[in-house]
């Protein structure tokens, strides 16, 4: 067995066991109406996560994404206010600009060798001071297609909702893992983050994926933005501020490696539903206050970085035996 | 020929890498390329592979001019390489490795049963039956290496480079690495053989070119030369030229100031006994990786002892690490200086009270006029060429950078130096200076170890040299036994010869 996969199977264990003492206490957990709630509230998360997902494997870091999400809001809402588009037309626009923002910064990133640190953490203030521009308000959609966007679903056995925007995230996943896990770009992201050196050594085009990377990131970041704009019905400058750190975790959780080369899309997807599975749990429990939600992801964080550190102690004390 | 090479030229600011160097490489043979640190063998190898452009001259494959500019331009003409290390990457399998870049496609995604299989039709050639889809990292490093090689010649599949690729297996790997390399040879390719174990080359290689100081010295054929003619190639030193400096050097024994009894770590040097007596200066000797500076490292504890002891007259030493080593009143000047020894952005007068601030503690500063005075001091008593305390030793010439290191050793007073090549890359001037400071230290009482690949240098200052070879420590001459003969016959000779036993 490879030992790059125990995390995975780590990270799907704890969500099965959750869900377990969960539906010992609650056996409503398993109602589609829970399951189709999960997938709703958690698909901007999700769709970011897959963004973020492939920059950490790359060795990178995006910081901007929170803020790129909350712009999206605010120009999306602003423009269906202000001019006659079509909002299908002011999604294009918006996908392009943040998918050209983020293929900027990542150009960035690999022409000046500077940190993606510190290049998407300006891109997280541009972002959002670009938001506060447009509108420091929380600007409402009224538009008669955002309503039937918003009540698009459809209807599961037991009564759950499968939303429009819950699908749109399942879906980003599958296309997550065909790129990352099946294409030669994805390979060469996967290079890069175990070592730049030997990656460029192996005929990695260093430049051209790292732009393609962070293209992808803000890509995913601005369709993260249409979907919560259709959750929320409206674009507010100061919504899912942290919401990049969110998604880090979200990636860790999911027995991705935080310095890269490691991990599996479908962890993420996993990482995100155990986030999202906490979360319901208190609503459920309903004494409990919403911030045992960062306190219990931060003592899952903790134990995966632990855990990883443990597999490689463990992956190196195997080699160093086969070699005696 | 396979590969020729003529009038080679690289010139780095400073510095001639490459100076006119010839080369030739048949097909079906194994070529040996020899030298010491800065002999000019890694210059040589990029500007094959295109990591470097060269100056001048011509390389010519399979009668064809041929300019590579990449890595990858030198794999599409043919010329493969693998490094003693940085090869292919642990977290992909083994099947994304050897495919990397040239996966089977099926509607533009890759075909995930297609390159398992042909990965494992790749390794089947070379005899491995491995699980492809398991991560490279979870193999031993021979397994790595063969799949690199493996990866290599797939890729060019006409001259193979090997750059070290055994300096980290033990004896058993590397009989597997040469199996594989000797079916390489027998299919037709050509491979350069760059390696400092001897017996390696002996064993494995068919020509032997030996490079020193940039310029080519000789290509023979392996079976027609012996050891000792081959180390005097590399070493370049004619044994009439025998120095006349060592008058009067024997001041009769003193007694030892520091004993180290079986200080060894596994994989890195064999357990060894040393002494050291007061304003002795004992000399290393030896190749390349043949353990000199491991042995320094350990001594100075930047790399832990795993086993042995060390002791002065009133008793045992702790040295786990470099802290400890310098409150026993040890230095280090390091071999790479520019790395391990300056910090080339502070100033002269920075780097100078550098150590000895460290030792009283960030709570204690030196006064600023003290500092200057250190460094006023030092820069007038080694002679230190530079335009004021306050430039940066970044801009000072090798030497000059050189004697700054040894101001701030000095400036703590240890009684027991160790100098790791103190006068690589520095001018002939700079070089008799440093020499003339050694013999001033001894006088005064210090006790010096001193490594250098000169064994011109060794014979001029040390009282004793201890000759190492493959990691371990394997002869002590004293006095008069201090001659190139003997040192390089030291070099030379076989396990079998003083152990009778094999590595």
């Amino acid at each position: 067995m490879n030992t790059r996969a125990l995390p995975l199977y780590a990270t799907i264990a704890i969500f099965l066991l959750a869900w377990l003492v969960f539906w010992l206490q609650f056996p409503t957990v398993l109602s589609t109406r829970v399951i189709g709630n999960l997938l709703t509230d958690n698909a901007y998360l999700g769709i970011v996560a897959v963004g973020m997902t492939l920059v950490i494997l790359s060795g990178g870091i995006d910081l901007s994404v929170g803020a790129v999400i909350a712009f999206s809001g605010v120009f999306i809402a602003v423009m269906l206010r202000d001019t006659g588009l079509h909002p299908l037309v002011v999604f294009a626009m918006l996908l392009a600009l943040t998918t050209a923002f983020g293929a900027a910064m990542g150009f960035l990133i690999d022409r000046l060798a500077m940190p993606a640190f510190i290049v998407t953490l300006a891109g997280m203030f541009l972002a959002r001071g670009a938001a506060y521009i447009l509108s420091i308000d929380s600007v409402p959609i009224q538009h008669p297609f955002y309503q039937s966007l918003q009540s698009a679903y459809w209807l599961m056995p037991g009564r759950g909702r499968l939303t429009l925007i819950g699908v749109l995230m399942v879906l980003t996943f599958v296309l997550g893992m065909v790129i990352a896990h099946r294409t030669r770009f994805g390979a060469s992201v996967y290079a890069l983050g175990g070592g730049e050196a030997t990656a460029r050594l192996m005929g990695v085009r260093q430049g051209r994926t790292i732009v393609m990377v962070y293209a992808f990131s803000g890509a995913m970041a601005g369709l993260s933005g249409i979907v919560f704009s259709i959750y929320t019905g409206s674009g507010y400058s100061l919504a899912t501020v942290g919401t990049e750190l969110t998604a880090i975790a979200a990636v860790v959780i999911g027995g991705t490696l935080l310095t890269g080369g490691s991990g599996y899309m479908f962890g993420t997807f996993i990482g995100v539903l155990t986030m999202g599975l906490i979360q319901t749990y208190i609503v459920f429990d309903g004494s409990l206050s919403s911030w045992w939600t960062k306190i219990v992801i931060g003592i899952l964080l903790l134990a995966f970085i632990l855990l990883q550190k443990g597999i490689m102690k463990l992956s190196d004390l195997r080699l160093a035996r086969q070699a005696r | 020929m396979l590969l020729t090479i003529r009038s080679l030229d690289k010139r780095f600011p400073g510095t001639r890498a490459l100076d006119g160097v010839d080369f030739d490489l048949r097909a079906g043979e194994v070529h040996a390329l020899l030298g010491e640190n800065g002999a000019g063998k890694s210059t040589l190898i990029k500007c094959l592979t295109g990591a470097y452009r060269r100056d001048g001259g011509e390389i010519r494959l399979e009668g064809a001019a041929i300019d590579p500019r990449s890595t990858v331009e030198a794999q599409d003409l043919g010329i493969g390489t693998v490094y003693q290390e940085v090869n292919l990457l642990p977290n992909l399998t083994v099947a994304q490795n050897l495919m990397f870049g040239r996966e089977p496609r099926r509607f533009g995604l890759i075909d995930a049963r297609a390159m398992r299989w042909q990965a494992r039709a790749m390794l089947a050639d070379y005899g491995l039956d491995l699980d492809v889809e398991r991560d490279l990292g979870s193999y031993p490093v021979a397994i790595r290496q063969i799949v690199a090689i493996a990866r290599a010649v797939a890729l060019s599949g006409k001259v193979l480079i090997l750059d070290e690729p055994t300096a980290s297996l033990d004896a058993r790997e590397v009989g597997m690495v040469f199996d594989v390399v000797r079916g390489l040879r027998d299919r037709g390719l050509g491979i350069v053989f760059v390696s400092h174990f001897l017996d390696q080359v002996f064993q494995l290689t068919d020509r032997i070119t030996v490079l020193r100081n940039g310029r080519k010295v000789v290509t023979e054929e392996t079976r027609g030369l012996d050891r000792m003619r081959l180390i005097r190639h590399m070493l370049g030193r004619e044994l009439e030229a025998e120095t006349a400096d060592r008058a009067a050097r024997d001041r009769g024994s003193r007694p030892a100031m520091l004993e180290f009894r079986g200080m060894g770590r596994p994989g890195l040097i064999e357990p060894f006994d040393l002494e050291i007596a007061q304003g002795e200066v004992a000399g290393l000797a030896g190749l390349l990786g043949s353990g000199r500076t491991e042995s320094a490292e350990l001594l100075f504890g930047l790399r832990g002892a795993r086993t042995g002891e060390a002791r002065d007259q009133s008793g045992p030493l702790q040295l786990r690490s470099p802290r400890a080593a310098i409150a026993a009143g040890f230095g280090f000047a390091p071999e790479d200086r520019k790395t391990d020894g300056i910090v080339a952005d502070l100033s002269v007068r920075e780097n100078i009270a550098l150590g000895l601030q460290a030792r009283r503690g960030w709570a204690r500063p030196i006064a600023r006029a003290e500092r200057n005075r250190l460094a006023d001091d030092y820069i007038r008593r080694l002679d230190i060429r530079t335009s004021g305390r306050e430039k940066p030793v970044g801009e000072l010439s090798g030497g000059n950078q050189q004697k700054v290191v040894l101001a701030r050793w000095l400036a703590m007073n240890p009684r027991f130096l160790i100098l790791d090549e103190p006068t690589r890359g520095i001018d002939v001037g700079a070089h008799a200076e440093i020499l003339r400071l050694i013999r001033e230290l001894t006088e005064q009482g210090m006790s010096l170890m001193v490594i250098s690949s000169e064994i011109d240098e060794l014979i001029a200052v040390s009282d004793r040299v201890i000759v190492l070879r493959d990691r371990r420590h394997v002869a002590q001459l004293a006095g008069e036994e201090i001659t190139g003969d003997r040192i390089m016959r030291a070099i030379a000779a076989t396990d079998a010869a003083d152990s009778g036993e094999a590595a």
